[in-house]
């Protein structure tokens, strides 16, 4: 017995690194997940920075539909929607679409759009080089605006897709909007 | 480490001393007691999670709401999981590790002895901690033992800060235990045991540590996760704060598949021991048999999307993922052949746990192939949430878990109490559980396939007789299980004829070289093996 205690200490050491490490691990996976996701665009997330709009070539000869779907979650007294439906556009080419958002409840609400694309695999094609969804709307009690959305479509769009659809969902943030800004005062 | 090497020593001097009354038990840093102490713990939670499943069992007798409110319904499927799986099966599994790796390596303990003392007795309080949060107001966690986002973090009620933390408690004794058991059989072989020399349970055991020590902490990752969501305002599983719930689900099916394995290479290492002593023959195909407990255990990574095939992957992933679930089904059929193989030709005795072990090798085998069914992306549209999924994870965890921890009770019990049990009883026990568990769980295949969802607590009126039938066959399942503790209590009252060392006519190994009952300390002097 007394000879192997080393070799259980050492093989003890071992084992509990391998532990904390994988505790590490599946915080881990939070970022790497996003990471993949960014790189593959396969959960349908578009990128939260504005894309520039240089040297693009317009693609005349090919047409894509865009369809534009919004929604409150649950509990948002925001009435939210798109002023177009659905656009016919060249790959390539820039568009501007708007979006209406009123605030019909009787206090301040700091509204959040999150995107999502279907089918997913379209998301990483579709530059925005402006969109509200980049920043929070602080929406006063009643409040009404309309808020801009330019995109292209990214020529090295797979051929097989030519039809997908644009998905806003509008969260109310304004709890964790105090807490930052509370925060940063 | 040098307390515990003085602990022994100390033992060395005063052979079978112990304490007396419950000090004796909560002091206790012997692996004999401390397995007894998991055994009995695990069959208490056994029937707590059973009496659980009673309660679901009898509002879904009829349609309509009638016994429990919907939400306390919620809360028995979900606590009716948890208690299953953290309470039941793998503290059982850990005890028979603790009882059983010693004796078949040729060690005097554990390597780890006082932390082995810690990681039983941390369990009690963390399933006090999970079942006294079902009397909270608002009750207990009602999200399903896979406590989904959001249903974990914007829906739950208070209850969940106490889900989580006895979750880490669970967790913690899993990874000491698991660290136990790699130390114990890298350290403490007897001289002349290699790696390939050891007996399948002890191997299948090694590799389950293994994987209990990857995921368990990822699993501790995921409720703390859940926890700063509800009560910190992190955003993990938050889309409005930039998480996403979906990645919720990978998180937890990366420690959840792995998890499903945890439950059942135990179980194969089991039937592996069992089916050759009451065959009178060496296991078919022993080496082949390591390397698919290895392989599955490492395919056992890369499949768990294989639970979320309704999310919206991408078509590659869904591809990639039936194929590598589907791979898992070869080593697991070249174990399957391999006891078929090992019976072939052999002088077969029925006893008791070869009966089991039988009962298991049929019943695990259709879970599997269901479980093969549910790997086909398309078809698992249709499956996906329905009873389907109930019968086959039910077939293979208490058809096939649950059926080999009894298989290793029957089979070990001899030797730990020194006395054969009343096999009357276990005749009894084997035909009550077989007849009846079947009747519980095969027709929710066909309530499955026939659109009926889980986790519902009433339920469309053409699926009113099956579930009839379903909720007997629950009733005399759990009624079944009192004749196992009736005889499980005599066995422990060493009630019965006396057996020999060997106790069974087939069985090789070292832990039955050892007198019987076990005394309390073994292979004190190492034996060599040849």
């Amino acid at each position: 017995m007394e000879s192997k205690q080393p070799e259980i200490r050492k093989t003890v050491i071992k084992l509990v690194a391998v532990v904390i490490g994988m505790f590490g691990f599946g915080f881990a996976l939070v970022p790497l997940y996003d990471v993949f996701c960014e790189i593959t665009g396969i959960n349908g997330k578009t990128s939260d920075v504005a894309a520039t709009y240089e040297n693009v070539v317009v693609d005349k000869g090919r047409w894509v539909n865009v369809e534009f779907i919004t929604r409150t979650n649950s509990g948002m007294p925001w009435e939210f929607k798109s002023q177009t439906k659905r656009v016919r556009v060249n790959p390539g080419e820039m568009h501007q679409v708007d979006f209406y958002a009123h605030n019909t409840s009787s206090r301040d609400i700091v509204g959040q759009a999150v995107p999502s694309v279907s089918p997913g695999t379209a998301a990483i094609y579709l530059n925005k080089t402006e969109c509200f969804c980049f920043d929070q709307q602080p929406l006063k009690a009643g409040e009404e605006v309309i808020m801009p959305m330019r995109f292209y479509v990214d020529p090295a769009l797979p051929e097989d897709i030519t039809y997908f659809t644009l998905q806003y969902t509008l969260y109310d943030v304004t709890e964790q909007a105090q807490e930052i800004a509370y925060n940063r005062g | 480490m040098t307390t515990a090497t003085d602990e022994l020593h100390h033992d060395d001097h005063h052979h079978d001393h112990k304490p007396s009354g419950i000090m004796r038990w909560l002091l206790t840093t012997n692996h004999k007691d401390i397995s007894s102490l998991y055994l009995w713990f695990a069959f208490i939670m056994f029937l707590v999670g059973g009496a659980m499943a009673m309660v679901i069992r009898a509002e879904l007798f009829q349609p309509g709401l009638q016994i429990v409110e919907p939400d306390f319904f919620n809360q028995m499927t979900t606590v009716h999981g948890l208690i299953m799986v953290f309470g039941a099966v793998m503290p059982a599994f850990t005890g028979l590790a603790n009882w059983m790796v010693p004796l078949m390596i040729g060690a005097p303990d554990m390597a780890l002895p006082r932390m082995n003392n810690w990681s039983f007795w941390i369990l009690p309080f963390a399933f006090a901690i999970l079942l006294s949060s079902l009397f909270m107001e608002g009750g207990g966690p009602n999200f399903g033992w896979t406590f989904y986002a959001p249903l974990s973090t914007t829906y739950s009620n208070d209850s969940t800060a106490l889900f989580v933390f006895s979750v880490h408690i669970m967790g913690a004794s899993s990874i000491m235990g698991a660290i136990n058991v790699i130390v114990t059989i890298l350290n403490m072989r007897a001289p002349g045991m290699t790696l390939m020399k050891m007996p399948l349970f002890v191997w299948t055991w090694l590799i389950t540590a293994f994987l209990l020590i990857a995921v368990m902490p990822v699993l501790a990752g995921a409720v703390t996760m859940v926890l700063t969501d509800k009560y910190f305002g992190t955003s993990f599983f938050d889309a409005a704060g930039g998480g996403d719930p979906v990645m919720f689900q990978h998180i937890f099916w990366f420690f959840g598949h792995p998890e499903v394995y945890i439950m059942i290479l135990p179980a194969f290492g089991i039937i592996s021991q069992i089916v050759p002593t009451f065959s009178r023959k060496k296991l078919f195909g022993y080496a082949s048999m390591v390397y698919a407990t290895a392989s599955i255990a490492l395919l056992s990574f890369v499949v768990w999307a294989h639970h979320m095939f309704t999310t919206g992957m991408p078509l590659f992933g869904e591809l990639f993922f039936m194929i590598a679930t589907m791979l898992i089904s070869v080593p697991t059929g070249v174990k399957v052949f391999n006891w078929v193989a090992t019976m072939w030709r052999g002088a077969i005795s029925f006893e008791m746990p070869m009966m089991f072990s039988l009962a298991f090798i049929v019943l695990f085998t259709i879970g599997g192939l269901s479980g093969l069914m549910l790997a086909i992306t398309p078809v698992d549209f249709q499956y996906h949430d329905t009873y389907f999924v109930v019968a086959h994870f039910h077939y293979v965890l208490v058809t096939g878990a649950v059926f080999s921890i009894m298989a290793a009770a029957y089979y070990w019990l001899p030797k730990w109490t020194g006395k054969m049990y009343d096999t009357t009883l276990a005749q009894w026990h084997f035909w009550c559980s077989l007849i009846s568990v079947n009747l519980l769980f095969f027709p929710m295949h066909f309530v499955g396939l026939a659109g009926m969802p889980r986790r519902i607590p009433d339920y469309a009126l053409q699926f009113a007789d099956f579930n009839k039938w379903i909720s007997i066959g629950g009733f005399a399942f759990g009624l079944s299980q009192l004749i196992f503790l009736a005889l499980l209590i005599k066995a422990c009252r060493k009630q019965g004829e006396p057996v020999s060392d060997q106790v069974w006519e087939g069985a090789e190994g070292l832990e039955w070289e050892v007198p019987s009952p076990a005394p309390y300390h073994t292979f004190e002097t190492p034996p060599v093996v040849k």
